[in-house]
């Protein structure tokens, strides 16, 4: 009941947008190349079970490209960090590398991707996201690792504790929000990743290329339900993660909330 | 100098930080035999030092000269063979384990079996009286308490040595006497060698056996002042003219040690610490 109170006005201002977007595509009689309305989007989503763009067996393959590539990214980014917060040394190399290459537009690539690993293989989209989702996920972690307070540190010290028990006992659970932050990040950008990755090219069934040939066959209604569909993922996803640091992290102030005795 | 008694034997030990190219002196030529039992306090005001002779006694920071011997060993080996628990100002809890699993950590890494993890900690919880709180999460419980969650922690693998850095320096004075008596209470079950770094002067008379006097820049022991008080002390003690004398005479012995140039200050400070204390 009290949480229904908290997300209420949320919930309000996303239903007076909706109505508000209703109405002025039927009063201003906006056409529906520019804006089609929402009823007309929800329509087009219903309708298209089985109406040759295959919304939903689209939005499995891009998911699968989406979550491949943040598993990649996160399993790379994971081990980076973990190996430069253990040779303390090899952070002035490896850090300027990855924010030079972090301000590169990795989306840029995407076309490459494609021709590298093969236009119509998940690979090449699993590969953008991946590099999407590689930085956030290494630089957070990283974080998490190395900003460890100095007095726990100390204490650790006194009790005799080499690295792997500081690892273990300290750094690790110190990292787990870090961590967990770049992970909500990192969804989002897995999801680009795969949708703009299909963009330049691969197999029909796939949500990227819904919304180009929705566009390019003036079907904006497809369009807009395609990524109405992507949007829905990304904040499943986003709500998974959000579980996730409730069931790893309770103790964190971002989780906990109030609660204090 | 180094008899069987001796916990702490501290010779010539100076302190040199670097700082912006320029060496400053922390520690100058300090001497100081600490014997198995006693309760220490070491006292000054900010910038003497005492906090960095803690730390060289629990070998979390190195001399530039002189020698720190723990039992007998240098502090290093001391640190090693885990000798001394320490308790810092702040209580330094993982908010990711439970009072009980923080109490719980030394032996944890120290590769005790479950089973004698499971009834020393316990056994230490019941020592600060927070049986009741053995599940709570550290942020749960107030500053006093989280306290005694780390002295309790700092206590449970049996160490001789503890080393109590302004351990009640946050909390507030009504506290700070309740964990005072609580910390005495601890010594006396226990036999613990203790070394408190306190600005507190009732602090430093209501619990010690000896008062260790220093002055800043550089740091050094001016006086060394026996406090016979008789044991256990108490809300009497607090009240006894002796007590009072005590007082005067550690803080005259602070006043001297900062010499005529700076008389002002500190010495205000800790006379109103005194009289909070009293009162």
């Amino acid at each position: 009941m009290r949480r229904l109170r908290q997300y209420l006005p949320a919930l309000v201002i996303l239903i007076s947008m909706l109505v508000g977007w209703e109405l002025a595509v039927r009063v201003l009689n906006v056409k529906a190349f520019i804006l089609p309305a929402p009823t007309s989007i929800w329509a087009a989503l219903i309708a298209n079970w089985n109406d040759g763009y295959f919304i939903f067996p689209s939005a499995r393959v891009t998911l699968i490209e989406a979550l491949g590539g943040l598993a990649i990214g996160t399993g790379l980014g994971v081990v980076t960090a973990v190996v430069v917060s253990r040779f303390p040394r090899s952070r002035d190399t490896v850090l300027p590398l990855a924010v030079a290459v972090n301000a590169v537009p990795i989306i840029a690539f995407a076309p490459l991707a494609n021709s590298w690993f093969g236009t119509l293989s998940p690979f090449s989209k699993m590969a953008i996201a991946a590099a999407l989702v590689f930085f956030p996920i290494m630089i957070n972690l990283l974080r998490g690792l190395t900003q460890v307070d100095s007095s726990a540190l100390e204490l650790m010290r006194s009790y005799a504790a080499g690295p792997t028990a500081v690892t273990a006992k300290l750094r690790v659970p110190n990292a787990l929000p870090y961590f967990l932050t770049g992970l909500k990040i990192a969804t989002t950008l897995s999801l680009i990743g795969a949708v703009v990755g299909e963009y330049f090219g691969g197999l029909t069934e796939t949500l990227g290329r819904v919304v180009v040939a929705g566009a390019s066959a003036l079907r904006f209604d497809i369009t807009w339900s395609a990524i109405l569909v992507v949007s829905v993922m990304g904040i499943v996803l986003y709500l998974l993660v959000m579980l996730l640091e409730r069931a790893l992290i309770p103790w964190h102030p971002s989780v906990r909330g109030e609660r204090r005795a | 100098m180094t008899g069987p008694e001796s916990v702490v034997h501290l010779s010539h030990v100076n302190k040199t930080f670097e700082t912006a190219g320029a060496a400053t002196v922390a520690l100058s030529d300090i001497s100081l035999d600490i014997r198995r039992g006693e309760f220490v306090s070491l006292i000054g005001p900010s910038g003497c030092g005492k906090s960095t002779l803690l730390r060289l006694i629990g070998d979390l920071t190195e001399p530039s000269a002189g020698a720190v011997q723990v039992n007998g060993k240098p502090a290093t080996q001391a640190r090693l063979d885990r000798d001394y628990g320490m308790v810092f100002q702040a209580p330094v809890l993982f908010d990711w384990r439970t009072v009980a699993e923080n109490v719980r950590l030394p032996l944890e890494l120290f590769g005790q079996d479950k089973d004698t993890q499971a009834s020393r900690t316990a056994e230490m919880l019941e020592l600060v009286d927070l049986t009741d709180f053995a599940r709570y999460r550290p942020y749960e419980l107030s500053g006093g308490m989280q306290q005694r969650v780390a002295i309790a922690r700092a206590l449970a693998f049996s160490p001789l040595l503890l080393l109590m850095d302004e351990p009640f320096g946050a909390l507030d004075e009504m506290t700070r006497e309740r964990m005072n008596s609580e910390v005495l209470n601890i010594w006396q079950q226990t036999g613990i060698t203790v070394v408190f770094v306190t600005h507190s002067i009732p602090e430093a008379v209501f619990l010690s056996t000896r008062v260790v006097v220093m002055s800043a820049r550089p740091g050094r022991i001016t006086k060394l002042v026996e406090v016979d008080l008789p044991q256990p002390r108490g809300l009497a003690t607090r009240e006894s003219s002796r007590y009072f004398n005590l007082i005067t005479e550690v803080r005259e012995a602070l006043r001297a040690g900062e010499g005529p140039a700076s008389d002002a200050g500190l010495s205000s400070v800790e006379r109103t610490a005194a009289e909070g204390g009293i009162g």
